[in-house]
């Protein structure tokens, strides 16, 4: 098979935007996996309904899809503390987290997806918004604006949320919590506290993810499932907890999987996360930049 | 009670339900008890690794899947009696139940159950992209026109499912009072605590791995049979994933008695109501239930109904 | 010179950035009687962990009856040998006291002897170790139901029941009374007299000093003495590091 290398590289270059754009939909379970321990295997559930709010706000009051996501974000952070709530009173407090907590995310993550279709259809849902359909050219090269933009909203994220872990008594607090809680008690943070903030940021982060999916291509409610794998596999593979780890894990999964999908067919693309996350839990647990 | 008397027992029980359904002479009857012996496997299977050793598997559909297409791939090429199928079926899925395990059960539990979305996911894929066995248009299977033992096919393949689930259920009980029973429990109640005290861990995981995805893939050997035509949309339905989870989990998962319940209880209550029609027409609303009822149990009743119905014996004990 | 029971060579562990263990060198002779001090976090637990396979060294080698333990799980080594008790208890909490016993029982001496224990064996050795350190009458309870004390004897006897050559007692006396203590510190040396070699990390010094035939000291992830209990006790860096009681 002959690779053209125009399409080769346009594919690298859209697998590279998708790949800020993975990073967006990946730093919440850094921190809620990476930092607090906590398996939210649900957090693509949270995507889906970031996607869908900014669909209907779209759709109703014709806002643009990233601005409603952040005009929301309050509302998931409260949902976020609800949820961690739930979950450090039924299990983290009894220290069952694992098999139980487990199966409650399981089962938030297809509740979500069950209560979706029965709300909103099995129909792709999209919106619309002026950056939808232009492209950048720079030569041969096609820069979509509709992944362009989610791919710099997402890095604008990461670098924010970056400092925040890094300058503020909160967020160096976030960063403690998972290796010290007893020196954080000391500080006078209170643990439980700090993981709840934490927690809701990372489902804060869901909704604006949730946006620039919907951006990037329509939504139907099953997709939250493919996004398991991606999710995880760039976390594990980024090294956890880490920022920069998670930008480029989540750009070298975009490349491989857009690649694949443009030589060999979408219906592999699935298995392209799937299949790197086996792959690295079996091989190089601890990341590509290693621990 | 020994392993030898337990399945004779079991087997008579069985027996005793399969005349006392006939009586009734309702085809449907045997059509529905099918998909509810189905379950009663596949909570027993997940059961086996997730009740006993603690690692929770997410993949039930790879497994009970690869089952179903073992067999449509050996019909396309001789024709097999369906136990034949099914011992082929578990032995595919054993294999691969144990490949996964080797690779992933040396990591933490989490990274485990992970791992076995991904595994339904490529796997999945694989069999989508898969043209000899239909790949996504599906695959059509006849039944064969001669039935073997009984008038109708249907009742045939209630029987075959029902012999499973006996053997599951006997494979379970007889794991649960041996040497290996207790080497499960200390996997799933301290890991380190069990490696210092001799228990091979790694090894009695494969075990379990491999015990769970061969009767999963067993269970699955027929359904070609059952349906006539199978896609993968419905082999990988996320309905056997949720529900080989939910099943064990509301009826209790520290012994064999509670995946049965949950399966009997969960799984007539979905015929029932897919029957009778209660939604609307919308499927889902089955799946948002089970959902919803295995969240309450997770959180509030961690040790199921047989949990339940041992607390409130013990609390009307002391009175 | 009885030969070196167990060979510890320049083993070092590392969390991160944190070196946990720096390059310990260790001989115990088989028969020895060695009590292993030092201040909290200074690598006690972690050098256990390490010799048992728990954890992995990062360099460093572990002898054990002459034989590498590298790459042998913790498992292997309990069969070989090799008993130790957990600093904090971690019982197995599903299962009665009794069976917490068993479980060494079925899995290491049935192993060693190649054959199965018979069960009234395997009853009447439960029953003799429940009664070795006070839990005679606790045999049908939960670990949940148990004191943090019983908890700690249900430990040792766990680590007992697996017949080994070398058991390492971790903390095994932290909140006992007077006369506990006394009756552990006889078991111990009971066992020792025969001839299983026992490495005792206590923080009671009365303990250590009484029942260790050799003192070594760990601070900060380093042996910064190892002799007769005497001498080390005399031993000015040990006083400033560690002031026992």
């Amino acid at each position: 098979m002959l690779w053209d290398p125009q399409l080769l590289l346009n594919a690298i270059v859209s697998g590279l935007l998708l790949g800020g754009f993975y990073a967006a939909v990946t730093v919440g379970v850094s921190i809620s996996f990476g930092m607090l321990d906590i398996v939210n295997i649900a957090h693509p559930a949270f995507i889906m309904l970031g996607s869908y709010v900014a669909f209907l706000l779209n759709g109703t009051f014709g806002l643009d899809p990233i601005l409603s996501s952040i005009i929301v974000l309050p509302a998931f952070f409260a949902l976020g503390a609800l949820v961690y709530q739930i979950y450090y009173v039924a299990f983290e407090r009894r220290g069952q987290e694992s098999l139980r907590g487990l199966a409650f995310f399981f089962g938030l993550l297809f509740i979500s997806e069950v209560g979706l279709i029965l709300v909103f259809g099995v129909d792709y849902r999209f919106v619309e918004a002026p950056y939808i359909g232009p492209s950048l050219h720079l030569g041969f090269l096609d820069f979509p604006l509709r992944m362009l933009i989610p791919c710099a909203v997402s890095l604008a994220v990461l670098a924010s949320l970056q400092l925040y872990l890094s300058r503020t008594f909160m967020g160096r607090a976030i960063a403690a919590v998972s290796q010290d809680p007893l020196a954080l008690r000391l500080m006078a943070a209170n643990p439980t506290r700090v993981k709840r903030i934490a927690f809701a940021l990372s489902i804060a982060t869901a909704s604006i993810a949730g946006a620039l999916l919907i951006v990037i291509q329509p939504v139907e409610p099953s997709m939250g499932r493919d996004y398991i794998g991606r999710v995880f596999a760039i976390c594990v593979l980024g090294g956890m907890g880490s920022f920069p780890g998670t930008l480029l894990a989540a750009m070298l999964l975009g490349v491989i999987e857009n690649i694949t999908s443009t030589f060999y067919g979408p219906s592999w693309s699935p298995a392209v996360a799937f299949g790197f996350l086996l792959l690295t839990l079996a091989f190089r647990p601890a990341g590509i930049l290693g621990r | 009670m020994r392993s030898g008397t337990f399945f004779f027992a079991a087997l008579a029980v069985a027996g005793l339900a399969f005349e006392s359904l006939r009586l009734l002479e309702n085809e449907y009857l045997f059509f529905a008890g099918y998909v509810v012996l189905q379950y009663v496997v596949l909570a027993t299977a997940w059961n086996i690794l997730g009740g006993y050793t603690g690692y929770v598997n997410f993949g039930t559909a790879a497994f009970f899947a690869l089952g179903a297409y073992t067999s449509v791939a050996l019909g396309k090429l001789v024709a097999l009696p369906i136990p034949a199928l099914m011992l082929a079926g578990g032995v595919i899925s054993g294999v691969v139940g144990l490949g996964m395990g080797y690779l992933t059960l040396r990591l933490r539990g989490v990274f485990f159950a992970i791992a076995t979305l991904a595994l339904a996911v490529v796997v999945q894929t694989l069999i989508t992209n898969w043209d000899f066995v239909g790949g996504s248009r599906g695959a059509y299977t006849v039944r064969p026109a001669v039935v073997p033992l009984l008038g109708s096919y249907v009742q045939y393949l209630f029987l075959v499912m029902l012999a499973l689930a006996v053997i599951a259920i006997a494979i379970a009980h007889a794991v649960e009072g041996s040497r290996l029973g207790y080497g499960f429990a200390t996997i799933r109640d301290d890991e380190a605590a069990a490696e210092a005290s001799g228990v091979p861990t790694l090894r009695l995981k494969l075990v379990a791995t491999t015990l769970s995805g061969a009767l999963m893939g067993m269970a699955g050997a027929p359904l070609p049979y059952y349906v006539t035509y199978l896609d993968p949309a419905s082999g990988f339905n996320l309905a056997y994933a949720v529900n080989s989870i939910a099943m064990p989990l509301i009826g209790g998962m520290t012994s064999w008695v509670g995946p049965l319940i949950g399966a009997l209880l969960l799984g007539s209550v979905q015929q029932v109501a897919t029957v009778s029609n209660w939604f609307g027409g919308h499927p889902e609303v089955n799946l948002l239930i089970v959902g919803v009822l295995l969240i309450l149990f997770v959180i509030a009743a961690p040790n199921g109904i047989v949990g339940l119905i041992g607390a409130e014996a013990r609390r009307s004990g002391r009175r | 010179m009885s030969a070196a029971l167990l060979q510890v060579e320049n083993l070092s562990k590392r969390f991160g950035g944190f070196m946990a263990l720096d390059a310990i060198n260790l001989e115990v002779e088989s028969g020895a009687r060695l009590g292993l001090i030092g201040p909290n976090g200074s690598g006690k637990s972690t050098l256990v962990n390490c010799l048992c396979g728990t954890l992995r060294n990062d360099t460093g080698r572990v002898r054990f009856e002459g034989a590498v333990m590298d790459g042998l799980a913790a498992h292997q080594r309990t069969r070989l040998g090799m008993a130790r008790s957990f600093q904090l208890p971690r019982p197995f909490g599903s299962l009665t006291v009794a069976e917490n016993l068993r479980i060494p029982l079925l899995y290491t001496v049935n192993i060693r002897r190649g054959h199965h224990v018979p069960r009234a064996e395997i009853e009447a050795r439960e029953a003799e170790l429940l009664g070795l350190v006070g839990l005679a009458g606790k045999a049908h309870q939960r670990p949940r139901d148990l004191s943090q004390v019983e908890m700690r004897k249900l430990e040792l006897a766990r680590a007992m029941a697996a017949e080994p050559k070398l058991l390492i007692a971790d903390e095994a006396m932290a909140g006992l009374s007077h006369a506990e203590v006394d009756d552990i510190l006889a078991l111990l040396r009971r066992l020792n007299e025969a001839g299983i070699t026992i490495i005792l990390i206590e923080h009671i010094m009365r303990a250590v000093m009484s029942f260790s035939d050799r003192l070594v000291v760990l601070v900060a992830g380093r042996k910064i003495a190892d002799g007769r209990p005497d001498d080390v006790v005399r031993n000015p860096e040990v006083e400033k590091a560690y002031l026992g009681e």
